[in-house]
């Protein structure tokens, strides 16, 4: 059985609940015959993807939906052979170019050329151009995106690109001026409820306000979350009650163990204890940033004013440093013996730590 | 018509496809040009604000003899543009495709490049040139190879590059073009005259997006030409970029004024809320392109960031912060902003932005490196907080 989030997951640009104006916008310009290359960005959850999904419907037709999986061979300058995936249709293909990590570029430039140089098989296709869409547009090396500027000049007829990130920082400027950029906000916690409550229509579900309220506050305005929320509170639980409580997902869970063990006791012991929930969290591939993000927040709950602007220096500083060393345990260790520091520090009054 | 009629059928074809070809090419093309390439300067003359680099080139057309040329400066500044007037000033349309290497970081430029392609067409003779081409422009014995995005190129396959630009110097001009000059080894940068091409200054740039908003038919409301200057900071292709985008958001149809456009612009009208203003660009619209954050957002962060007494601003920066990056407004230009408003503010003392602007060059280099932004606005919030609380 599909999860909520796919089955009921809008297919058209019509059926989109939020962003009236951008699905206008975007309809119009899939319309218009002339479709620029896309950078689209926003937080997860907040429906980037099911937005370019519903415009590649809307500029060439059901055949769009049809896709499948292809895997293809690219060799690099050095004769490795790399293995790539790519999801596409007739009319568009989807790429990933930060799976293959650094050798992006190689794929990036035979992969789009041959695209853009070979024109629309199917005569009777809506657009003459294909589009290809790339996901993680922000963790594409300096030398991809260079690679891709003047691709997308040069073979504009046949090519449309799609950027799509989460943020546009990595972004290099010139990619940047030759994209229209399209910022896809979160949907606030009044448009969550309303599409909890509509989704929870269409399943036949007993729908609670009180329950989505707190759903949509604690799904931190990510849609998809949301939609997970819901359907865990729904599966685990015959009656829903306005105040039956949503389980949070297991590493949240596990997270705030640790807040409340790193707070309870502030010892060398302590923190081996830790390491080993930590371990744990990692080998089940929740991402470091998460964990730190999720962890510093939960401290942040439970310590006084006065430390708050501390805490969050020092999580701003390894999270930086768990982007620039290679072996994340250390810096999730670190944080945690920091922050015991300070609080330590400042339990017993002292003022310089 | 019988199937198996080979020749009828071919007669066939070629008639409906020389029916076919020209109307929906010719429409085509008009349709999917980028303003960018339209509006390119087609001759050394067009091109806007370089005018000692122009007058440089200008003169050494004439003589006909040109040094290696290296082209610098920022994006959108007319380096490509200039070059490319300069080749087809040199040569015309014909003798341009033979004479005229073009590679871009696009093109594999590794070093094997450098010693087969480059060498090969390096070393090629000069084709002589037709009377007919030469008494329409110079036509030099020479070719030009341009490398474009050179900063690009890896150190190695620079270095290879060096002696092949001596040797074949008699028949070969190269011309690199990057941003930042640096990036070429000093080597090649010694072999080259440089050309700086400085960011335009406001009013060419204006003049420039006049011009294209009246060819174009694109109607602005007042101050958005100023706006797409300032959002663009001296990067005419942005400008012109964000000019395109917005005039298609706002008209996306084209720019065809009468028939049966009339009809719908009254469907549009009710379906857009901005109604009479659908036609028009707007301010709004281009901050909204460009990914510019509303002032008021920021202020109110910053306004957030001002000291209470008695209690901790945590509270109030951490929800404005979380629904700034909510709304997927970018880190960078978050960053941008504050810093502009805060070192202008003179209500801020001098010691205090010293302060303040190291925090910024700090973040600035952890969003670079890939950091959280969430984590990094809200920890320089909060130090700029504590920072003005001194």
């Amino acid at each position: 059985m599909p999860l909520l989030v796919d089955k009921h997951r809008p297919r058209s640009l019509e059926a989109l609940h939020y962003h009236e104006g951008l699905s206008q916008r975007l309809k119009a310009l899939a319309n218009s015959g002339d479709f620029p290359h896309l950078l689209i960005y926003g937080p997860s959850g907040a429906g980037k993807k099911t937005r370019i999904v519903a415009t590649l419907k809307e500029l060439y037709g059901p055949g769009a939906e049809k896709i499948r999986i292809d895997s293809r061979i690219f060799t690099t300058t050095s004769n490795r052979k790399i293995e790539f995936n790519i999801v596409s249709s007739n009319y568009h293909l989807e790429i990933t170019p930060s799976d293959v990590g650094t050798y992006d570029r190689v794929v990036i430039q035979s992969l789009l050329k041959e695209t853009a140089q070979t024109q629309q098989v199917d005569t009777s296709a809506k657009q003459r151009f294909k589009v290809v869409v790339i996901n993680e547009a922000e963790h594409l090396s300096r030398d991809a995106q260079a690679a891709l500027r003047r691709t997308m000049e040069k073979y504009s007829p046949n090519l449309r690109l799609i950027l799509v990130a989460n943020s546009t920082a990595n972004i290099i400027p010139p990619i940047k001026s030759r994209t229209l950029l399209v910022r896809v906000s979160a949907p606030t916690e009044g448009e969550i409820e309303g599409i909890l409550k509509y989704t929870a229509g269409l399943e036949g579900l007993e729908y609670r306000e009180a329950l989505g309220r707190r759903i949509a506050k604690d799904s931190g305005r990510n849609l998809r979350k949301a939609l997970l929320m819901l359907e865990a509170v729904y599966a685990q639980n015959e009656i829903v009650k306005d105040d039956t409580p949503i389980p949070p997902p297991d590493y949240e869970a596990l997270i705030s163990q640790i807040a409340d063990e790193v707070l309870a006791e502030h010892t060398p012991a302590r923190i081996m204890q830790v390491r080993s929930k930590f371990y744990d969290l990692l080998t089940h591939c929740i991402p470091a940033t998460v964990i730190l993000k999720l962890l510093t927040f939960r401290l942040i709950e439970k310590c006084d004013d006065a430390l708050k602007a501390d805490v969050i220096k020092w999580s701003a500083f390894y999270e930086h440093r768990l982007h620039s060393g290679s072996k994340v345990i250390f810096h999730l260790e670190a944080f945690v013996a920091k922050f015991m520091r300070i609080l330590e520090g400042y339990l017993m009054g002292m003022v310089d730590f | 018509m019988s199937f198996f009629d080979l020749k009828a059928r071919r007669a066939a074809a070629a008639t409906a496809a020389k029916d076919a070809v020209p109307s929906t090419s010719a429409k085509d093309t008009t349709r999917t040009v980028p303003w960018v390439e339209k509006y390119r300067p087609k001759s050394l003359s067009d091109v806007t604000a370089q005018d000692h680099t122009i007058t440089v080139l200008k003169r050494t057309l004439q003589s006909s003899n040109l040094p290696h040329m290296l082209f610098y400066g920022p994006p959108g500044t007319g380096k490509t543009s200039t070059v490319l007037a300069l080749a087809k000033e040199l040569y015309g349309p014909d003798l341009m495709k033979s004479r005229v290497l073009e590679l871009n970081a696009s093109d594999e430029r590794g070093i094997s490049i450098v010693r087969d392609k480059i060498k090969n067409f390096a070393r090629t003779s000069v084709s002589n040139a037709t009377t007919s081409q030469s008494s329409a422009y110079p036509c030099p014995p020479y070719k030009i190879i341009i490398l474009d995005e050179a900063d690009s190129m890896t150190q190695d396959a620079q270095s290879a590059l060096r002696r092949t630009m001596e040797t074949y110097s008699k028949i070969t001009r190269f011309c690199l073009i990057c941003n930042y000059v640096t990036r070429i080894i000093d080597p090649l940068a010694s072999r080259c005259s440089k050309f700086r091409f400085k960011p335009l200054d406001a009013g060419s740039a204006e003049e420039r997006l006049r011009e294209i908003c009246e060819k174009e038919g694109v109607r602005c409301e007042d101050g958005v030409i100023e706006e797409l200057i300032k959002v663009a900071e001296g990067d005419l292709r942005r400008a012109i970029t964000y000019l395109q985008s917005a005039a298609k958001l706002h008209n996306p149809n084209g720019i065809t004024i009468e028939g049966d456009q009339q009809e719908d612009e009254g469907d549009r009208m009710d379906v857009d809320d901005a109604g009479q203003g659908s036609e028009v660009v707007t301010v709004r619209s281009i901050q909204e392109i460009a990914g510019v954050v509303p002032d008021d957002v920021v202020e109110q962060l910053l306004k957030a960031c001002e000291p209470k007494k008695g209690r901790s601003v945590y509270t109030e920066v951490a929800k404005i912060v979380e629904d700034m990056v909510a709304d997927g407004w970018n880190a960078g230009q978050i960053l941008v902003q504050l810093y502009n408003i805060l070192v202008y503010d003179d209500v801020v003392t001098a010691d205090q932005k010293n302060e303040i602007v190291l925090l910024f060059s700090e973040v600035d280099k952890r969003l670079a490196d890939g950091s959280d932004e969430h984590l990094q606005i809200l920890d320089l919030a909060l130090r700029i907080s504590a920072v003005l609380a001194k």
